[in-house]
C-alpha cells in the first residue's frame, strides 16, 4: 500500500539518498535503524514531503507522487493527509491547549464543525492517557505528555500511515515507556507505521520488519529476530555491535 | 529664589491650570486619534511589508526593500513636509490631519515591518513543519500558527514604536495639526511663559507614555499565560 521506487535525495553536493525502493503492507509495523547521516530521518521526512526528493516516486494507496516531474503545491497538501507525522522535538503550538493542538487540523484543514472536532480530539487524548491534560498548554506537560499529545494531534487528520522521527529520542529515559506504549497500542489497532528509532527493543517486540539504513540505502531488511539474531550483511553487524 | 517663586506665586498655578484644558483637547482630538490611526494602518504596512520581504517573489522583495529603505532614510519630518507642502505641488492637496496620518504610517510600517520580520525568522523552523504536517497551506500556518506567535515576540518592539509615535505626533504641529504640542505653542505664544507651558505638555506626554507602557505589561502578561 506504500510503495517508495527510486527515491533519491540531494542537498547542494550532499546526496543524502541514493535510491530507495521500499514497500510496506497495510496494517504493518516497519522500524528504520541506522547510524546518524544514514538518510533514515530524510527518507522519512520525504514521505510527508516536508524534504522534495530529488527524484523517484512514492505511493501510498494509490495515490502517487512522481518527483522527476513538477508537482503543484496542492497535491503536495492533500498527499501530506495521507501521512501523519509525530516529531522528535514535538513540535506543538505552543500557544494553544493540549485539545486546540489536536482540533487545530480537523477545523482549519478540513473544515470540521468545532464541537465534533472537540469531541473527536477528546476521544484521541483520552485514547493517549491525557484526558485530564486537555486544557494544559505545552509548556505545563513533560515531554512524554507533549509527545502523546503530537501522537494525538497527527491521529486526528486520520492519515493512512503514521511516520515517527525518533520520538523517544528528546526525552528522559523514565518518559520513554509512557511514549512506546501508546504506539504499541496503535500497532496492534492495525495502524500502519514507520519508526525511525533507537529503540531497538521497540523494534523487536513491535516491528513486523526492521530496515537497516547505511550511507543513503538500504543495506538489509528482514523480520526483527532474523535482523538482530542472524545479519546478513557484515555493516549491519557492526552497527549492532556497536549497540552493545 | 526664582524656583521657590513659582510655587508661591499664584499666577503660574492658573496659567498652568488654564492651558491645561486646551492641551488636553489637543490630546484627545488630535493626538491620541493620530497616534491610533496611524499604528493600526502603520502595523497592516508593517505586516504585508514583511511577508513582501520573506516571499521568493523578487519583485515583491524588492519593493519591500525600497520603501523601507527610503522610510527610514529619510527624517521623518521632511516626509511630512513633502506630503503636506510638497504634493500640492503636483495638485494633490491634503488637509493637516490626512497628511499627518500619512506620514506617521507609512513611517511605522517601515520601522515595524523590520520588527515582525524578525519575528517571523525567529519563530522555530519546526512550527512550519508541525503545521505542514497536518496539510496546512502557507497562508494557514502562517496565519494559525506563525503570526500568534510571532505577535508575542513583537508585543517589547512594538510597544517602542508605538511610545516613539506618541512623541513624534508633536512634529504634526509643522503641518498645522492642533494637537497637543501645537496648542502648548499658541498658549506660550501668548503668555511668554515658555518653560511653564511646554514643560507642562512635556509632563502630558510623559503621563500619556507612563499609561502605555502599563498596557504593554498588562498585554505580555496576558500572551505569557501559555507559558508555565
Amino acid at each position: 500500500m506504500i510503495s517508495i521506487k527510486g527515491l533519491y535525495k540531494q542537498f547542494d553536493q550532499l546526496e543524502v539518498l541514493k535510491g530507495i525502493d521500499l514497500e510496506v503492507e497495510k496494517g504493518k509495523v516497519v522500524v528504520i535503524i541506522g547510524p546518524s547521516g544514514s538518510g533514515k530521518t530524510t527518507l522519512l521526512r520525504c514521505l510527508n514531503v516536508l524534504e522534495t526528493p530529488t527524484k523517484g516516486v512514492i505511493s501510498i494507496e494509490g495515490n502517487s507522487l512522481d518527483f522527476s516531474k513538477n508537482v503543484s503545491k496542492k497535491h503536495i497538501a492533500s498527499f501530506r493527509r495521507l501521512t501523519g507525522m509525530v516529531f522528535q522535538s514535538y513540535n506543538l503550538f505552543p500557544h494553544k491547549t493540549a485539545i486546540e493542538n489536536v482540533m487545530e487540523g480537523p477545523i482549519i484543514v478540513k473544515g470540521e464543525g468545532k464541537a465534533s472536532a472537540r469531541k473527536k480530539a477528546q476521544g484521541l487524548l483520552e485514547k493517549v492517557g491525557l484526558g485530564d491534560k486537555m486544557t494544559y498548554y505545552p509548556a505545563q506537560l513533560s515531554g512524554g505528555q507533549q509527545q502523546r499529545v503530537g501522537i494525538a494531534r497527527a491521529l486526528a487528520m486520520e492519515p493512512k500511515v503514521m511516520l515517527f522521527d525518533e520520538p523517544t529520542s528528546a526525552l528522559d529515559p523514565e518518559l520513554v515507556g509512557e511514549v512506546l506504549k501508546v504506539m504499541k497500542d496503535l500497532a496492534q489497532e492495525g495502524m500502519t507505521m514507520i519508526v525511525v528509532t533507537h529503540e531497538m527493543r521497540f523494534a523487536q517486540e513491535v516491528a513486523d520488519e526492521v530496515v537497516f539504513m547505511d550511507g543513503g540505502v538500504v543495506v538489509e531488511r528482514n523480520k526483527p529476530e532474523e535482523i538482530f539474531n542472524h545479519p546478513k550483511e557484515e555493516r549491519t553487524r557492526k552497527f549492532l555491535n556497536m549497540l552493545q | 529664589m526664582y524656583l521657590s517663586s513659582i510655587y508661591i506665586e499664584p499666577k503660574y498655578i492658573d496659567i498652568a491650570k488654564s492651558s491645561l484644558q486646551p492641551m488636553l483637547e489637543g490630546a484627545i482630538v488630535n493626538t491620541i486619534p493620530l497616534t491610533l490611526i496611524s499604528f493600526i494602518i502603520g502595523l497592516i504596512l508593517a505586516v504585508l511589508t514583511a511577508l513582501a520581504r520573506i516571499s521568493n517573489i523578487k519583485f515583491l522583495q524588492i519593493i519591500a526593500r525600497i520603501y523601507v529603505s527610503i522610510i527610514r532614510g529619510t527624517p521623518l519630518l521632511v516626509q511630512l513636509f513633502i506630503i503636506f507642502y510638497g504634493l500640492p505641488n503636483l495638485g494633490v492637496t491634503l488637509n493637516p490631519f490626512p497628511s499627518a496620518v500619512i506620514g506617521f504610517s507609512l513611517s511605522v510600517g517601515a520601522y515595524a515591518s523590520e520588527i515582525i520580520r524578525a519575528a517571523i525568522l525567529s519563530t522555530p523552523k519546526g512550527q512550519w513543519e508541525a503545521a505542514y504536517s497536518i496539510g496546512m497551506s502557507y497562508s494557514q500556518a502562517l496565519r494559525r500558527i506563525i503570526l500568534p506567535q510571532a505577535v508575542r515576540v513583537s508585543v517589547p518592539p512594538l510597544s517602542n514604536t508605538f511610545i516613539s509615535l506618541v512623541k513624534d505626533t508633536s512634529l504634526a504641529s509643522l503641518v498645522l495639526v492642533t494637537e497637543m504640542f501645537r496648542r502648548a505653542q499658541e498658549i506660550a505664544s501668548q503668555n511668554y511663559e515658555f518653560l511653564l507651558v511646554y514643560s507642562e505638555a512635556a509632563l502630558l506626554y510623559w503621563i500619556i507614555c507612563f499609561f502605555l507602557s502599563i498596557i504593554q505589561q498588562f498585554l505580555e502578561k496576558r500572551m505569557d499565560r501559555h507559558l508555565a
